[in-house]
């Protein structure tokens, strides 16, 4: 597949304003996806996963927010030039998102119908029976069992399964060519999750939709995504094919954020080894210095971490990172 | 080990009356724990794992009599917990304690870490204050803060240091039993680790016993030696770590295992996933038979699946089961069947 990308971030900045002065919290992001591709973003809270999303979808409260500099290139165009009703025929109609929360990012006073012909009658101009009758479709086409009925249900009568599974709907209702999934599943249970993600495969191959899906979860991004994104405090640190980042990765930080997760193992040791830790905590990103942020917690911290920020550098096949380390053992 | 078990749990049922929907309607009754039996051995981790609603925390909250159980006997070092007068209960109470899994809700956002920690000292009367004080900054260095934040407030701290104050309370009257609810689910993923490591190392230095509950089961496998899976209420499985781990006999168990999503997973084991349909139906008024059936690939009208309740029965050494198609032999249907 050497397609053109579909999605393309380029050198994204985006920086908020507080009282105590400007706080850069997306660093120079790049980041394309093309038609059919999954990729995954996966960070700890506050490394900036959903901020991208909110930016490549222009949904970042402003005043406080900004973006301040870099492109988001939808099929070549500039959707940071596009005004705000322009930007409008591109949500929900070329990008779609769906959310972590099922129960909140449903509107409870209408009904299940309604509020997914809203996006068909907004961006394809289609009369509200028409629309209805999609809406149908399309709850048939995620399997939602009785959708004819359902769609007359307000969400509260629906399970949290049920719930995302009309999101998902509702998002893919005008064939999107990009869908953004920030953790869809994490207020789901397990064996709900799994009928989620087949869901999200099949759509995709039909469809040809290209999926972001945002995620702390790494046993989540190894089954989902063809390529992965590592992200920490506004930085992009690393980048690469699925199964080189999970099974050869170049940054500590992936390193440690593999080991210190308790993976389900068939057959295990009789004796539980110890999880590796990464020490201390997420940074204030007010308090950045411009140097790597992820050094004081780092294991491999070397002279020129001090120094000077480490450039990207490449290590494999579409493999990128963003470490001093990473570079020396090359 | 002959040494009699900490905590025993016999036959535990908590039901919840809803109210009628109506004057002339049909009483309802929630089944959230049904009659639930097991024991735990000093010195060790027991887990309880299942999907939300399952009923793991009433099963905790019930064991602490926080919710009164309709009934079933708790006997925590040979007293029983369910029938103590008020003020028994409450000695014996400082020898169980509870983390949340909140850490967020679970701190008085107006006291100070160090009353936190102290208040369990207050409310059980232990010790003057000079001896709470020097309590509370052990405790303090024993969970990895240092002792001079013990002036700040909850919001102060970050996820994973809120967890330590709730650490540190839990274990401030030097209990022998500790109920973690879901402790690290709330946490950073690189949080977590540092919070089961710290658990680990402290259950090794003071012989704690936990009673471990998480839907997690990565976390599971990694923390504890006895594991029961819940279903609706009813345990479906019982067995050690090893067991049930390399070998699942419910179908139940099987598949949650199989929706796991791992790193480790190939094309192959993505192939050979079980994909159970449906959410886990309510546990109010369940029909009779498992209740499993209707999810379950492998339900079979001639075995009496829809019509009859299985009981927990024991299959090989430890190794409890309760499903009509697990053979005597310890053959799941999983074994033999496709699907």
């Amino acid at each position: 597949m050497n397609k053109e990308p579909i999605l393309k971030i380029e050198d994204l900045c985006v920086d908020f304003k507080t009282r105590t002065g400007s706080v850069r919290v997306l660093h120079h992001i790049n980041l394309s996806v093309k038609a059919g591709e999954s990729i995954g973003i996966v960070g700890e809270s506050g490394c900036g996963k959903s901020m991208t999303a909110l930016a490549t979808m222009q949904l970042i409260p402003t005043p406080p927010g900004l973006i301040s500099e870099g492109s988001v290139l939808l099929k070549g165009d500039d959707l940071l030039k596009l005004n705000e009703i322009q930007m409008r025929d591109v949500r929900g109609n070329e990008i779609s998102m769906i959310f972590q929360e099922p129960m909140t990012s449903l509107n409870p006073v209408f009904k299940i119908g309604m509020q997914i012909s809203e996006n068909i009658i907004r961006h394809q101009g289609k009369t509200k029976k028409e629309a209805q009758e999609l809406s149908v479709a399309m709850m048939r086409a995620v399997k939602i069992p009785g959708a004819a009925r359902l769609i007359k249900r307000y969400p509260h009568e629906l399970s949290g399964g049920m719930r995302q599974r009309v999101m998902i709907a509702m998002a893919l209702s005008c064939q999107p060519s990009v869908l953004i999934a920030d953790e869809p599943t994490t207020a789901l249970d397990v064996t709900v999750q799994a009928q989620i993600f087949d869901l999200l495969r099949d759509v995709q191959q039909d469809m040809g939709t290209a999926i972001i899906l945002i995620t702390h979860d790494m046993g989540v991004i190894a089954e989902n995504t063809q390529r992965v994104v590592v992200m920490y405090a506004g930085h992009k640190f690393e980048e690469g094919p699925v199964d080189e980042i999970i099974h050869h990765p170049k940054h500590p930080y992936t390193r440690g954020l593999i080991r210190c997760t308790p993976h389900l193992k068939k057959n295990m040791e009789h004796e539980r080894e110890e999880l590796s830790e990464i020490p201390g905590i997420v940074p204030d990103l007010s308090r950045l210095d411009g140097l790597c942020p992820f050094r004081p917690r780092c294991s491999e911290k070397r002279r020129q971490c001090d120094e000077q920020m480490p450039q990207e550098i490449q290590t494999g096949d579409g493999h990128f990172v963003c470490c001093w380390a990473a570079g020396e053992d090359q | 080990m002959s040494e009699s078990p900490l905590l025993e749990v016999e036959n535990l049922c908590t039901y919840f009356r809803l109210s009628k929907s109506h004057p002339f309607g049909r009483s309802r009754t929630v089944f959230a724990v049904d009659d639930v039996s097991f024991r735990v051995s000093r010195g060790t981790t027991f887990g309880i794992v299942g999907e939300s609603g399952c009923g793991k925390s009433t099963t905790a909250m019930s064991i602490l009599r926080l919710i009164k159980p309709t009934s079933g006997s708790v006997r925590f070092d040979g007293n029983d917990v369910l029938k103590l007068d008020p003020k028994p209960l409450r000695r014996l109470r400082s020898r169980m304690q509870l983390i949340f899994q909140d850490p967020y809700s679970s701190l008085n956002p107006r006291a100070t870490a160090g009353n936190i920690v102290a208040a369990p000292l207050k409310t059980h009367n232990i010790g003057s204050r000079q001896q709470h004080h020097e309590r509370v900054s052990e405790l303090f260095s024993r969970v990895g803060l240092r002792p001079e934040q013990q002036t700040a407030f909850p919001h102060q701290f970050s996820g994973g240091q809120r967890q330590r104050i709730s650490i540190a309370r839990a274990l401030a009257t030097d209990p022998e039993l500790i109920v973690c609810d879901e402790p690290v689910s709330a946490l950073d993923v690189a949080i977590q680790a540092q919070v089961l490591n710290l658990l680990i190392r402290l259950q090794r230095e003071l012989n704690l016993t936990y009673l471990f509950i998480s839907h997690d089961m990565g976390v599971i496998q990694h923390m504890c030696d006895e594991v029961v899976v819940l279903y609706l209420g009813k345990i479906v499985e019982q067995a050690d770590r090893n067991s049930l781990f390399s070998h699942p006999l419910h179908p139940y168990t099987w598949s949650l295992l199989s929706a796991v999503p791992s790193i480790y997973s190939d094309a192959d084991s993505l192939k050979q996933r079980v994909k159970l349909k449906g959410d886990p139906p309510s546990p109010i008024d369940p029909p009779p038979g498992c209740r499993f059936a209707q999810r379950c690939p492998f339900a079979d009208t001639s075995k009496h699946c829809y019509s009859k309740m299985p009981l927990l029965r024991i299959i090989k050494g430890q190794h409890k089961v309760a499903c009509h198609r697990v053979s005597e032999e310890g053959v799941a249907p999983q074994d033999i069947h496709t699907i």
